[in-house]
């Protein structure tokens, strides 16, 4: 299968999912209107991708702005790599938020107690996003 | 007309209105709007939470316009929905903080539900709201528009305060929602 690269919009991440490595990543914005729309094909992704996944797969999530539309299909996509955890692999997600910012480290919370996958809360200075 | 034209602008400046749009809402003009916010923000306002706050709060408001505008009109007995995404949207600023306030047109028979979900948020203390929040996140449910009613409550988690709404009777069908949300420090 082949890995995903999209490039950041005013109001999509860029998305980086490398086959090779297991390396994911989604970085920048998401607050598109139609997120479902957007989300899609990188769930179906990460769907074939857990039929034979690398043994350490992670998950890098850096976001300056997520809209509540696309806070369904994110837990969709963490879903999707509980499965890869629960057949015997490693899964981690690196969960970024900015150094002030409190409402995006409770967001990262909020899905560590949902999902059953390790986080790690990274704290940076600021989103290299798109604007 | 156009003798209203200082006295619209007069009263925006009273109400210390710094944007103000009202007409039909492409997902573009979405778009320019959160662009020209965000822009603001960053020239007046030099706490950065406040200003992620707002800008959240702009961002789901404006979707919220965009997704839930439906005019009810009855043909030959039956009720026809049309999908309008017609608002309006201000954002004032003042010594206490923000207001980002919007208003739509919705059909009658949603205004009850609507109402019981506002009144259901506003009785939550911060912490009952973040498990509402998540409780909707984790139900599996999708609403069309892919929300599954998360956004209120997003709103109100931002605001960190008391949503104040109303609605205004327009004929048997269709009715007109008023939010104003405070964002301050």
């Amino acid at each position: 299968m082949a890995s995903i690269h999209i490039d950041g919009s005013p109001k999509t991440p860029t998305v980086s999912f490398d086959e090779s490595t297991g390396q994911l990543e989604l970085k920048g914005r998401s607050i598109p209107e139609n997120s479902i729309e957007f989300y899609k094909p990188l769930i179906d992704w990460i769907d074939k991708y857990a039929r034979d996944p690398k043994p350490r797969t992670s998950l890098r999530v850096q976001l300056e702005y997520f809209n509540t539309s696309s806070s369904k299909c994110i837990l969709d996509l963490f879903k999707k790599l509980e499965l890869v955890r629960s057949s015997g692999n490693e899964v981690t997600v690196l969960w970024h938020y900015e150094q002030d910012d409190e409402d995006m480290l409770e967001a990262g919370e909020d899905y560590q107690a949902i999902i059953n996958i390790p986080f790690k809360m990274i704290q940076i200075e600021e989103v290299d996003g798109t604007k | 007309m156009v003798s209203r034209v200082f006295d619209l602008y007069d009263e925006l400046e009273k109400q210390r209105i710094m944007l103000s749009f009202k007409g039909d809402l492409s997902s573009d003009l979405v778009t320019s709007l959160l662009g020209l916010i965000e822009r603001k923000m960053e020239l007046i306002e030099p706490d950065h939470r406040v200003r992620k706050r707002v800008f959240n709060v702009v961002m789901e408001c404006l979707q919220n316009l965009y997704h839930h505008n439906a005019r009810v009109s009855v043909k030959d007995g039956e009720k026809v929905r049309t999908e309008e995404p017609q608002g309006v949207v201000m954002i004032a600023h003042d010594d206490r903080g923000y207001s980002v306030l919007t208003g739509n047109f919705m059909a009658s028979d949603e205004v009850k539900g609507l109402k019981a979900h506002l009144d259901r948020i506003n009785g939550c203390e911060p912490e009952q709201l973040r498990e509402l929040y998540k409780e909707t996140l984790s139900d599996g449910r999708f609403s069309r528009v892919g929300g599954g009613g998360l956004g209120i409550i997003d709103i109100a988690r931002k605001s960190g305060r008391k949503l104040e709404y109303g609605f205004v009777p327009l004929d048997n069908e269709n009715a007109f929602f008023s939010l104003n949300v405070n964002v301050t420090a």
